[in-house]
């Protein structure tokens, strides 16, 4: 039956892979039509114009992006059910399936993470372009409007790489895997948290040829309110890619509490699951708030509404409550699954159990608990009522204990254990590095003295990249450096990862390590310029930052060359016990040839008489674990 | 060949649904939380009588779903049709209501009641026709026999989404039209 549909896809050519984009496309161009047209009807009736760029732009987006996703595919999967249709299963099954609506998990975590490795390394090459601003004092290619535009696209494509890169790509891929299911628990609705994400990315490149935005990745009121129109693009991108996360973070949540393997109980659950497990209620419940924020935002600019129009009435402190109610769980979103890796990692090539495995499960749902309640340490310099201050101040350095928890994890597992100094441990060990300073460089901006004094200046750019980039896109390499094996059937090159990992790791802490210093010496964040006395350090970092930029070459080229030339990949190369390494790399189509039984603890690793973690039922033996 | 621990379709479904409305609630939360931030419990003249009225179309509306879904339960599909066809039509009523409301308001939407005002009756009533629009696709499915007692949990998530655009309604009646400082 498979081979049947190769050849019937492949008597196309290989235009036809392009057909759904196209056609996703051209229905949601119609889309829009039919939404503009509405809104000019309605406008009309009432005595007014046809078209206004917001309210009739709005209208017609939200019947595009049905539109697209009918086109793309889902009215074949989906739409037919609605009207009593037959659904079409079939679909192409070669490389074309990666353009395709596709429910499989295995290709929806490739088509993330190609996704956004893209956008990560163009959100890369805008970091570069701010680092040639800073070449001088004065600036030297942009100007003042420029770079604000500049600095905020920045922000937005890295916050989104951030939300979606480990959940949709490495969450997609292998959870299902490891938790020994078929698939995940609404597969079509997988497909559907894909493929709202090319309208996001559409919606802020076109955003630009309308004036862009320039509030930043946070587009604080009153200023998002009142500058070009390429900000109503940014909100309904946003209102978007929140619908994906919501419906991801909701498919993740079902799919582990219902579709875990025989044997598999909370307790032997992966920490990588868990992790996911924690991050897809932060996702699913509070994302809302993003939404919410957006739609205020919206619907002052073209209802009329006064939500932060001080002279109405309103309020533009009550954007940033409602903001940051979303985006301080958010950063949560972004390192939970990353310290989750890292977890993972330590464990296998420190080959040792990981140690206090139930406190690093405490510690990612204490973290989950304490998500929503530190939001206000975001806005101690706003002007928030002073009797507010204390409490967050208190909340925010409480939830270091949790994250604490799953630090002292890492630190006890890598006591006294053989590490094997592989790729992905190398940026495992990293991670953990670095997010201690960045953990550290935190607590200064907890309280409210010092963060009075920081906030605004470099100080928080270096902590926020600390923790991010240095927290999770190192664990993102260790991610994709242990996982690559498992996803290509090729094994990728150790010389060149480790000149990758040397070089990432001196130009990151190279980068943003000075960042602190000129921070604390009155160095602006979000400004286009610099007081002079500054040069110095800005070379420094500039330098570090285009180094930083290079290592990555070495990271594409080293997975372009691998993908097409990289030596076999065996099923289990790292001897490592998850259920995702006892199945064949890459793994079939539902996973496992003969569905596992869990036996055992993932990560009893050197202990005496421990069961194995995994048998494969009815066949007998260890299945395809030693084919 | 599968033997996997597979759950019953229905848990896995209904497990979606529930925290589905979860992340519904943060929603309406939100919205219910700006309109005491921003106006406290001031409410500027609102037409009573006819945010009574409109409360009551949709709390019977709600009982007529309960009598649709009750009825493809037992397998009655005229009574599931018959009932399934009322709530579709209390559902246009109590749009037609918002909409009523809207056109004679004496506030604008530019102050602060009205911001609070319109953007909440506006979410809500955009999740009443989403709703409407569903309902009306599952009666069609209905006429043409879709629906039997063993399989309708297409019906069962709609009726249950019904409820929940019932119950936000019964918060956000009181605090739109009721409340007084």
């Amino acid at each position: 039956m498979v081979t049947r549909a190769v050849e019937q896809q492949s008597h196309g050519g290989p235009w036809t892979a392009f057909l759904p984009l196209v056609r996703g496309l051209v229905w949601a161009m119609i889309g829009f039509a039919v939404g503009a047209a509405l809104t000019a009807v309605v406008r009309i009736a009432g005595g007014r114009s046809a078209w206004t760029f917001g309210l009739s732009f709005s209208v017609g987006y939200v019947f595009a992006l049905l539109g697209w996703l009918l086109g793309v595919g889902m009215w074949e999967r989906w739409g037919r059910e609605w009207f009593g249709r037959p659904t079409v299963e079939e679909g192409p099954t070669d490389w074309r399936r990666y353009l395709a609506f596709t429910t499989d998990h295995k290709v929806i975590g490739i088509q993330y993470l190609a996704t956004f490795v893209v956008v990560f390394l163009l959100a890369g090459l805008l970091a570069m372009l701010i680092r040639i601003q800073y070449l001088t004092p004065g600036g030297t290619v942009l100007d003042n409007a420029t770079y604000n535009r500049v600095m905020s696209m920045h922000g937005i494509l890295m916050i989104a790489v951030a939300v979606a890169i480990f959940v949709g790509s490495f969450g997609n891929y292998l959870l299902p895997i490891m938790i020994g299911a078929r698939d995940v628990a609404f597969p079509r609705l997988n497909a559907l948290s894909y493929w709202l994400v090319p309208p996001v990315a559409i919606l802020l490149f076109v955003s630009q040829a309308f004036g862009g935005w320039d509030s930043g990745w946070t587009a604080y009121a009153p200023l998002s309110v009142r500058n070009a129109p390429g900000q109503i693009l940014f909100c309904l991108a946003i209102i978007t890619f929140g619908l994906s996360s919501i419906v991801g973070g909701l498919n993740f949540l079902v799919t582990i509490i219902t579709m875990r393997a025989h044997g598999m109980t909370w307790g032997r659950l992966p920490i990588f699951v868990w992790s996911i497990f924690a991050t897809s209620w932060i996702a699913l419940l509070f994302t809302q708030f993003f939404a919410a924020a957006m739609l205020m935002v919206l619907l002052d600019r073209i209802a009329g509404t006064s939500f932060f129009a001080a002279s109405n009435g309103g309020s533009a402190i009550l954007y940033q409550h409602v903001f940051w109610f979303y985006s301080h769980p958010a950063v949560y979103i972004f390192i939970m699954p990353a310290l989750g890796v890292t977890l993972e990692v330590l464990s296998h090539f420190s080959r040792k159990p990981l140690f206090a495995y139930r406190w690093a499960v405490g510690g990612f749902l204490g973290i989950l608990a304490m998500s929503a309640l530190v939001w206000v340490h975001h806005m101690f310099v706003t002007g928030v009522p002073y009797k507010l201050e204390a409490p967050f101040l208190i909340t925010t350095e409480i939830i270091s204990i949790p994250t604490g928890l799953i630090f002292l994890t890492a630190l006890g597992t890598i006591w006294q254990g053989r590490l094997w100094l592989r790729v992905p441990m190398l940026f495992a060990l990293a991670e953990v590095f670095n997010f201690l300073i960045g953990g550290i460089t935190g607590i200064f901006l907890a309280d409210v003295p010092t963060d009075a004094m920081l906030h605004n200046s470099y100080w928080v750019v270096a902590h926020f990249h600390y923790t991010i980039m240095g927290g999770e896109i190192f664990a993102l390499m260790a991610a994709i450096y242990y996982w690559f094996p498992k996803m290509t059937g090729r094994m990728y090159s150790e010389r060149v990862g480790r000149l990758h990992f040397a070089l990432m790791f001196i130009a990151f802490n190279g980068t943003f390590l000075p960042m602190f210093w000129a921070g604390v010496h009155g160095m602006n964040r979000r400004i286009a310029t610099y007081v002079p006395s500054l040069q110095g350090v800005n070379d420094l970092i500039s330098a570090m930052g285009f180094l930083l930029g290079i290592s990555f070459l070495f990271f594409v080229a080293n997975m372009a060359y691998s993908l097409v030339r990289g030596r076999k990949a065996v099923a289990n190369p790292w001897g490592a016990r998850t259920l995702e390494w006892q199945t064949s790399s890459p793994p079939p189509v539902e996973n496992f040839l003969v569905p596992p039984v869990v036996t055992g603890h993932p990560y009893d690793y050197g202990v005496p008489g421990a069961a194995p973690y995994a048998a494969f039922a009815p066949a007998g033996g260890s299945g395809e674990a030693s084919s | 060949m599968t033997v996997h621990a597979e759950p019953r379709r229905e848990t896995v479904n209904r497990l979606g649904l529930w925290l589905f409305f979860c992340s519904e609630f943060f929603l309406f939360a939100a919205l219910f939380a700006a309109r005491f931030y921003l106006a406290g419990p001031y409410h500027a003249k609102v037409n009573q009588p006819l945010g009574l009225a409109i409360t009551l179309v949709l709390l019977v509306s709600g009982f007529t779903a309960y009598r649709a879904e009750a009825g493809i339960r037992r397998g009655d599909r005229s009574a599931f049709l018959r009932n399934l066809l009322v709530t579709i039509l209390l559902g246009l009523v109590f749009l037609a209501g918002v909409g009523v409301e809207w056109a004679t308001a004496e506030f604008a939407p530019s102050s602060i009641f009205g911001t609070a005002f319109f953007t909440m009756t506006g979410v809500h009533a955009s999740h009443v026709l989403s709703g409407v629009v569903a309902f009306a696709l599952a009666y069609r499915l209905g006429l043409r026999g879709h629906f039997s007692a063993e399989r309708h949990w297409g019906v069962e998530a709609l009726v249950k989404y019904w409820y929940l655009i019932d119950v936000v309604w019964v918060f956000f009646f009181p605090v739109l039209y009721l409340v007084r400082a």
